[in-house]
């Protein structure tokens, strides 16, 4: 494969605390180093030029639904994966609320094979918590492991017996696995399509209150708390989830937490346009609760941003705002729209983003990935910290585009993701 | 002896919308604009009972994804009574049973070339997605819990015509606030107007952050009668609710229904609405619907008076139009 040099770029690392200008080496598909000892012998094979860049761990991404198998119209792993790579990340965590649900090796194997044959970027697969994701039994947790399988999740719904929780967070001890949790009480969100606050009481909208996802959390934290189990809460959405999380970080409970792109830009009154490209779960909330999450990834409450990313052809979502289905896709805006929202915003400097989009996922997933550390599989991304763009909902390489951002400028976009030492993705110059 | 009907030509400039999907953004001149229009034409029809031919060549579709019978029915006589065509489209044995989308329905009836559609709808925002997706006017005739326009105003025009200037005026809307579209449409249209709004039923249906649009809240019907000029009874929507918000019918209306000795205690002046179809029993006796207090009649002979307006408005011929 040769070597790869980027050249002249702010290489930042956030597991090495490193952020520097320099040339960054990358050898037959793993990290040689930073800086000129490692540049080796002889000329490089090839190289980037990447004055003015940001040169980072590759992002990754644990919160993705890449919907095949079962609903390729929404999706592929094709299609999935390469929306992923144009919006600079090398990785992927996909979420097992497929049909069927990935709840044995042999579907594993299938989207293993599948990313394999895909060929742009990493998959890492999430599997069911309980068989058939029906939340009854665990589901063999250890022969997914043995597969493969990073975490663990029924979302797309909570774990809802209290006993079941309890019992996946303990079982997954020994694997040392997370459980990835999707926070809702079903019972007080029913029927609902947006946040519970004054704009679904005026617009006559069926509420999901703040409290249906803080009642859970407050469960969960407690099961987390008497099993010594690692709980990782899914797209945080409310002030008073932040704070559990908070206490809950503070009394030393193994809980980490995630926040979408989303539920920090957004809020409940985008839904007075009844578009249903609002209308996800959790719902967008208040201003109060967004400053809070702001907040929370500021103060690391808020380990990392995840997309959430759910596609859902157009069809579907051009319906009445009670019969389209949740969720919105993220994989190539969440990088702008982060950036423009907290480094464009002064809240939090390139460093912490990337440790929230790269080195903190990694970690939580228990994968080798998100660092430039020598000898570190070579997934890079290059990001253009000062670009304005437009987002084009129209171009995307995702098979759907359902996105609240179409048309909106954001400032910083990756310009080339490199996956193993090889360039899966460049922007076009003249973009 | 024939009388000679004075019709209105053009619609007046200061109306300058194709639809009319909420009272909410409506500014309060183009209220009045309709209420005024409605008077009109309540008095060109001598009561709404004579035909006009201001839409004569107009064909309007109602399109009812929810069943009706008197909002529809009552769009179809305004629409003859201006002398528009009128088509019916309902859900049931429809292609939308089907599975065809409430668009794709839409834009169908519009390529039949139409000039407007009344639209009913069990969920908030679909009529105004469709005015997004159609050329021709939207009318809303009910968006699940959302808004009413039509019955906001005629329940306005209503207590307009018996009190003149709502100014000053303390209206009370009781019961069933959280599924009520005729309660959001009323209390927008009468906060717009100047009138003092009160809110009032048991927590679970009114919500105190009703405050925050400029409304009061209140839980205590005996409380604030004495101070109200108009109470609007609003049905309890039993079919609605997943869980039921009171403990039991008997309780509710012992709590909030509108009865002899609450009529006792109020203003002697006070009058009573109620947007039907009323639960007799549980938000209002019958001897008190029947009383001579009671503008039940009334709002649905005013509701002629104010779909008119509104039909004419949105699909009338506008000054310099060829």
């Amino acid at each position: 494969m040769g070597t790869l040099a980027i050249r002249g770029g702010r290489v930042i690392d956030p597991s090495q605390g490193i952020d520097v200008v320099a040339d960054l080496f990358l050898r037959d598909g793993v990290v040689a180093g930073v800086g000129p000892q490692a540049a080796g012998k002889g000329r490089a094979d090839d190289s980037i030029d990447a004055t003015g860049m940001i040169v980072a761990p590759g992002l990754v991404d644990m919160h993705v639904h890449l919907r095949e198998p079962g609903r390729e119209e929404d999706e592929t792993i094709e299609t999935g994966t390469a929306s992923a790579v144009a919006g600079g990340f090398t990785s992927v965590a996909c979420i097992p609320n497929t049909e069927p649900p990935i709840d044995t090796q042999g579907i594993v194997e299938f989207i293993h094979q599948k990313a394999a044959r895909a060929d742009a970027c990493n998959v890492f697969v999430v599997g069911c918590v309980s068989r058939n994701r029906e939340g009854k039994e665990l589901a063999d947790i250890g022969q997914l492991v043995e597969a493969g399988a990073v975490a663990f999740t029924d979302d797309g719904a909570p774990v809802y017996d209290a006993e079941l929780m309890r019992r996946a967070l303990e079982y997954c001890r020994m694997f040392d696995k997370p459980i990835l949790a999707h926070e809702e009480v079903l019972e007080l969100s029913r029927g609902g399509v947006m946040h519970e606050g004054l704009v679904s009481l005026v617009l006559g909208l069926g509420g999901m209150p703040a409290a249906a996802e803080d009642v859970m959390i407050g469960r969960d934290v407690a099961l987390a708390e008497v099993t010594g189990g690692r709980l990782h809460v899914m797209h945080l959405s409310t002030a008073g989830g932040v704070e559990l999380v908070r206490a809950a970080k503070a009394r030393g409970i193994r809980v980490t937490a995630e926040a979408c792109p989303h539920h920090f830009t957004l809020t409940d009154e985008c839904l007075r346009s009844f578009d249903s490209n609002f209308k996800m779960s959790p719902p967008l909330r208040t201003a109060a609760d967004v400053e809070a999450i702001l907040g929370g990834i500021v103060d690391g409450t808020i380990d990392c941003i995840a997309t959430d990313h759910a596609p859902h052809a157009l069809e579907k979502k051009m319906l009445e705002l009670d019969r389209a289905p949740f969720g919105i896709v993220g994989l190539e805006t969440a990088l702008g729209v982060s950036a423009t929202r907290l480094v464009a915003s002064g809240r939090i400097g390139w460093p912490r983003l990337i440790e929230a989009m790269s080195t903190l996922p990694a970690r939580i997933l228990g994968i080798e990935r998100g660092t430039l550390s020598p000898g570190a599989v070579a997934d890079v991304t290059l990001i253009d910290p000062a670009m304005e763009w437009q987002v084009d909902a129209a171009s995307f390489r995702s098979k759907s585009a359902n996105t609240p951002f179409d048309r909106w400028t954001l400032r910083g976009r990756a310009v080339a993701t490199i996956v193993g030492g090889r360039v899966k993705y460049r922007l076009a110059s003249n973009a | 002896m024939p009388q000679t009907i004075i019709e209105p030509e053009t619609v007046p400039a200061a109306w300058p919308h194709r639809h009319l999907l909420d009272l909410e953004r409506l500014t309060p001149e183009e209220i009045r604009t309709i209420l005024d229009t409605a008077a009109v034409l309540k008095t060109a029809t001598e009561g709404c009972r004579k035909k006009l031919s201001v839409l004569s060549g107009s064909t309007i579709v109602n399109l009812f994804f929810e069943s009706s019978t008197r909002t529809r029915t009552s769009f179809s006589l305004a629409a003859r009574r201006l002398g528009a065509d009128v088509i019916d489209f309902s859900a049931a044995g429809s292609s939308l049973s089907k599975g065809e989308s409430f668009i794709d329905t839409a834009k169908n009836l519009e390529a039949m070339g139409i000039d407007a559609v009344v639209v009913r709808h069990q969920t908030p925002g679909t009529p105004h997605l469709l005015a997004q997706q159609l050329e021709v006017g939207v009318i809303n005739a009910g968006d699940g819990p959302h808004e009413h326009p039509t019955q906001g105003l005629l329940d306005i025009f209503s207590i307009r015509e018996r009190l003149g200037d709502l100014s000053g005026i303390t209206v009370g809307l009781v019961g069933d606030i959280a599924h009520s579209r005729t309660a959001r449409s009323n209390l927008h249209g009468l906060i717009k107007l100047g009138a003092h709004v009160i809110l009032c039923g048991p927590p679970t249906l009114v919500s105190p952050r009703w405050q925050e649009v400029g409304v009061e809240v209140s839980h205590d019907l005996d409380a604030i009668l004495p101070r109200c000029h108009v109470l609007n009874l609003l049905r309890i929507q039993f079919e609605r609710q997943s869980t039921r918000p009171f403990p039991s019918v008997r309780e509710y209306a012992h709590l909030y229904a509108m009865d002899r000795d609450r009529l006792r205690r109020a203003r002697k002046d006070l009058l009573i609405l109620a947007p039907g179809p009323i639960n007799r029993g549980v938000e209002v006796t019958a001897d008190v619907a029947d009383c001579e207090q009671s503008l039940i009649l009334d709002q649905v002979t005013n509701g002629l008076a104010v779909r008119m307006a509104v039909l004419w408005l949105t699909c009338g011929r506008r000054e310099g139009a060829a």
